[in-house]
């Protein structure tokens, strides 16, 4: 096998280099056969098989409803990561709509970071179909620079589904509130939403607006048996507030984990995902049904990388058809 | 014997104040141009700031680089302030400041400058700007949040209002939201609006007595279109809607305090690179708009000039805009009647309508909670108007004479100059200013300017204090520029303005079918989509060319990633090679190109991109053009190259060539 570009990319990963993180996302981005078999080898070298374990990383998906500030926070949280010494990547999932195709990025202009810091990498992908769905490639960008950076940080847009969707590939999931938006008790009470790792209140400058938020999510939560999610009241203005016991939060959180159990599980919905997104119920069928096909891979190697799971996949129905 | 009533007033009006917006490199050749203006006629004074000066950066600040002296006139304390206006009788004299998120500063420079003059300030005569909702929405020279914005402009009007009682502290303007693209009605409502706000905030600090003096105090700035019977109508609107909103909200008791008083630079929007001696024509149309009819005359009038597509004019051209003024108020009649339009039906119905939907849109925007909190809002509908405005121009609906009709042209003689017609600022300004910054620094008392900086940022730090005494305190201490902004920004922190054009409508599919299967096309070879940066180094905040690329970019199919304005040439570099961009485009206007793009071009390098291709937009003359080319640069577009699908068909071409991918030729 000639896939010596992906693998070289990934090798790079595993050594610790974050300057191949660019080269990274343009291969994964890239939807030609060539590249889709130089992208399974990059994730190939970077697969808990070849980790010796579960990549070292904090994989933290970032959401909230737009206009709640999560690109200031995120400017903040950045900045406290990198004050406690971590490295950085932030994947932004921009929500523009894909009407001509085409789409306007402008998330990025809000994260302000560091030029000149080579420890930050900020990436800005167009969203899926849906709002607050993940851009293809944002699901293997994550798996693959958790190999080298300390925190990876998925940040989506929407309330209600997105989460979910993070919640897929995040280590821990963060959903971003402002003060006396109702909405999102609404969502939390009517099982529209679920229950976050942590909610973060934004203003917390606020004062008592921001205090009565907390006490309300706190007591919805309590009426939902919630009691693990935290809740962190910040405020991204000057003087930033709250930034560094968030972050704490968002460690705890991660050190309550089983985490090796949370990422298999979720490389192999991902793999089915993908599946079912290319093959369809057909392919789903010739499988035996989700369920039957949920156990089966239930029984693969917890080493493998999802493109690698999704080719047993196929080759399993190929083989029933 | 009978007798008709005279149609003539008994006695001819005063003109209005004549001024030109004028100033570049440092205090003392601004000055000389100042002089030499008077001298022609000119009645008052604008003075154009450099954009370091305008955005709070001494001149040897990182952002500062390239920008300094070139707009404007490069102040950074209070020895600037006095060489800029040594030898002007400053008791007599009527001063407009175009400046904003440091409006205060500027003041009270002035202020200690005419104290040192022997003028109090109580006799001092001008106007600041310091109108920030349309930096956010249009001009981009903020520094600070909205909150701490709107707490200096109440407090630069609570403080003239007492100690400098001919002062206008504010120009609430209109004028760059027509250049971002509004139409009339969007250009009343928010301006309106504007006020409003404004209005709401100085209500908490000044004592209720005070209100009718605060009203009356507030001025405008407008624009003024080629479009000229509509445009008086405007004004027209205006007056009317201001009236009201004195008497109803404010309670205003006296009717002199509810004026509509206002100030004009005619549309720079319109004038165009091609056959620019048409300009003239449409800057004397303009300056009727606001002349014609009495009930709504400017009380001040600058005219831009013929050539400001090109580049930063030259004394001359800004004299024969200043002629043009005094033809109009003193060789023809304009001056001896009353107002001509009195009883007219098509008057009185334009009028009726622009107030009618300038009502509408206010409505819109006190239900969003107000001009502050509808920014966003604003800025989006600016856009998008704007985009409107450009696909009427080049699907051919509009006419601009001489650029998408009436093509065919003999060379002008005019831009047959060697320098091409324009002004060029002597690049070793910017070396002297930082020198001379130094010296400065050395020779003043730094315990003083300690001192002073300690209680400013106390101040700022509680909003129930006026920040105007502790700021003419920092200026008189020596202070500079750049040290007052920063102990400001550090009490209030710092903001960006949203971009507006993530909300922008997409243009119909058929206009850019075609342009969309080439990008389609391309992207297939390339194996992702093409991914377009376009970015705005420096701290020009003349973003509205750079909207409407990125936002015909994404409909042409294209990723692109916009991040506003005032980004460092490593800021954009680093962008260019994280996001994994195929082509950057950099649009300038400021004249600062010659030492911000190779700067880029060397941060790409830098950060391992040197090989993604960079295009440049913005008001480039032709040798700087071919400058740049060589220097590394692939294309250079001016405002003559209208056409953005050719423009975005070039791009696509652009990145074929530089990736090996044949693209079928035509379409």
């Amino acid at each position: 096998m000639t896939t010596s570009r992906g693998r070289e990319l990934g090798e790079r990963l595993r050594g610790g280099d974050l300057g191949a993180a660019p080269a990274v996302l343009n291969l994964l981005e890239s939807r030609t056969p060539a590249a889709r078999a130089e992208a399974e080898a990059l994730l190939d070298a970077v697969s808990v098989s070849a980790l010796g374990g579960e990549a070292p990383a904090h994989v933290v998906g970032v959401t909230g409803p737009p206009g709640v500030g999560k690109s200031s926070l995120l400017s903040r949280l950045v900045a406290e990561w990198r004050g406690r010494g971590r490295s950085v990547a932030v994947l932004a999932v921009d929500p523009s709509s894909r009407r001509s195709g085409g789409s306007l990025l402008g998330d990025r202009a809000r994260i302000e970071v560091d030029p000149a810091d080579p420890r930050i990498f900020v990436r800005s992908t167009a969203a899926g179909e849906r709002l607050g769905g993940l851009a293809p490639a944002t699901r293997a960008a994550a798996a693959a620079l958790a190999a080298a950076f300390d925190v990876v940080v998925i940040e989506t847009v929407g309330v209600g589904q997105s989460e979910t969707e993070v919640a897929d590939v995040a280590d821990t999931v963060a959903v971003i509130v402002q003060p006396a938006s109702g909405d999102v008790l609404q969502f939390l009470k009517a099982g529209i939403m679920e229950v976050p790792d942590v909610l973060v209140v934004t203003k917390a400058d606020l004062g008592r607006v921001a205090t009565r938020a907390m006490a309300d999510l706190r007591s919805a939560l309590r009426s939902l048996g919630a009691r693990k999610t935290r809740v962190v009241a910040v405020s991204s203005a000057a003087p930033p507030q709250g930034i560094g016991d968030l972050v704490d939060a968002l460690d705890a959180h991660r050190d309550s984990l089983d985490l090796p159990a949370r990422r298999l599980r979720a490389r192999r919905a991902a793999a089915l995902a993908a599946f079912v997104t290319e093959h369809g119920e057909r392919g789903l069928r010739a499988l035996g049904g989700r369920r039957a096909a949920e156990r089966w891979l239930d029984t693969q190697d917890p080493g493998l990388a999802v493109p690698a799971l999704e080719r047993a996949l196929e080759e399993r129905a190929l083989a029933a058809s | 014997m009978s007798q008709t009533p005279s149609p003539r007033l008994p006695e001819r009006d005063r003109p209005w104040m004549m001024r030109t917006y004028a100033g570049h490199s440092d205090a003392r050749r601004s000055n000389e141009l100042y002089r030499r203006n008077l001298e022609k006629g000119q009645t008052g004074l604008s003075i154009a700031f450099d954009l370091p000066t305008q955005t709070g950066y001494d001149p040897d600040h990182e952002l500062a680089r390239g920008e300094v002296g070139k707009v404007g006139v490069s102040v950074a304390h209070k020895g600037d302030m006095l060489t800029l206006l040594e030898g002007i009788p400053l008791d007599q004299m009527n001063t407009s400041m175009t400046i904003n998120a440091t409006a205060a500063w500027l003041l009270a420079l002035y202020v200690v400058a005419a104290e040192a003059h022997g003028v109090p300030q109580e006799k001092l005569q001008g106007t600041t700007q310091n109108d920030i909702l349309k930096e956010y929405l249009s001009r981009g020279t903020y520094a600070f949040p909205p909150g701490p914005s709107m707490r200096l402009i109440a407090d630069t009007i609570a403080y003239t209002v007492t100690n400098i009682p001919k002062w206008n502290p504010i120009n609430i303007c209109s004028y760059h939201l027509q250049e971002a693209g509004a139409t009339p009605v969007q250009e009343i409502a928010y301006a309106m609006s504007n006020a409003i706000a404004v209005l709401d905030a100085v209500r908490d600090r000044v004592p209720q007595d005070l209100m009718g003096s605060v009203f009356g105090r507030i001025s405008f700035f407008v624009n003024a279109g080629v479009r000229f019977i509509e445009e008086h109508a405007k004004l027209r609107a205006m007056a009317e809607l201001w009236d009201e909103l004195g008497r109803d909200r404010y309670a205003v008791r006296d009717e002199k305090h509810r004026r509509f008083r206002y100030g004009v630079q005619v549309n720079s929007l319109g004038l165009t690179e091609a056959q620019p001696e048409n300009n003239v024509y449409r800057i004397a149309l303009e300056a009727l708009a606001v002349t014609l009819g009495r009930n709504a005359r400017a009380r001040a009038l600058q005219l831009p000039a013929w050539n400001e597509a090109l580049g930063l004019p030259r004394p001359w051209d800004q004299q024969w805009s200043l002629r043009l003024q005094q033809i109009l108020a003193y060789e023809t009649d304009l001056l001896e009647y009353p107002d001509v339009f009195e009883g007219s039906k098509v008057m009185e119905g334009l009028v009726a309508e622009l107030v009618e939907g300038a009502r509408a849109e206010m409505a819109r925007v006190a239900e969003l909670g107000g001009a502050v909190e509808a920014v966003d809002y604003m800025k989006a509908s600016l856009v998008e108007s704007h985009r409107e405005r450009w696909r009427r121009i080049e699907s051919g609906e509009l006419t601009v004479v001489g650029m998408n009709r009436f093509q065919t042209t003999e060379p002008s003689p005019l831009t047959a100059d060697q320098d091409g017609g324009i002004l060029v600022v002597d690049p070793a300004v910017e070396a002297e200013q930082r020198a001379a910054l130094e010296r400065w620094r050395a020779e003043r008392d730094q315990s003083a300017v300690d001192a002073a900086l300690r209680e400013l940022a106390r101040v700022a730090r509680d909003e129930h204090e006026n920040i105007m005494p502790a700021t003419i305190a920092a200026a008189r201490a020596g202070a500079t520029t750049g040290e007052w902004a920063h102990a400001l920004r550090e009490a209030f922190g710092e903001y960006r303005a949203p971009t507006g054009v993530g909300e922008a409508a997409a243009v119909s599919s058929e206009e850019v079918a075609e342009l969309r299967d080439e990008v389609e096309r391309l992207s297939e070879a390339l194996g992702r989509r093409l991914k377009f940066l376009v970015g705005k180094p420096g701290l020009d905040g003349h973003s509205n060319g750079a909207e409407q690329i990125a936002v015909r970019a994404r409909d042409a199919g294209m990723d692109v990633v916009y991040e506003g304005i005032r980004l460092t040439p490593a800021q954009i570099a680093n962008s260019a090679a994280q996001e994994g961009v195929h082509v950057v485009g950099l649009s300038i206007l400021s004249g600062s190109h010659r030492e911000l793009i190779p700067s880029v071009l060397a941060a790409l390098r830098e950060a391992g991109a040197g090989e993604i291709p960079v295009v440049v937009g913005g008001i480039i003359p032709a040798a700087d053009a071919n400058w740049l080319r060589e220097a590394g640069v692939a294309a250079v577009y001016t405002p003559k190259d209208w056409d953005l699908n050719q423009m975005m068909r070039d791009i696509v071409e652009l990145v074929a060539a530089r990736h090996d991918v044949d693209l079928p030729v035509g379409a």
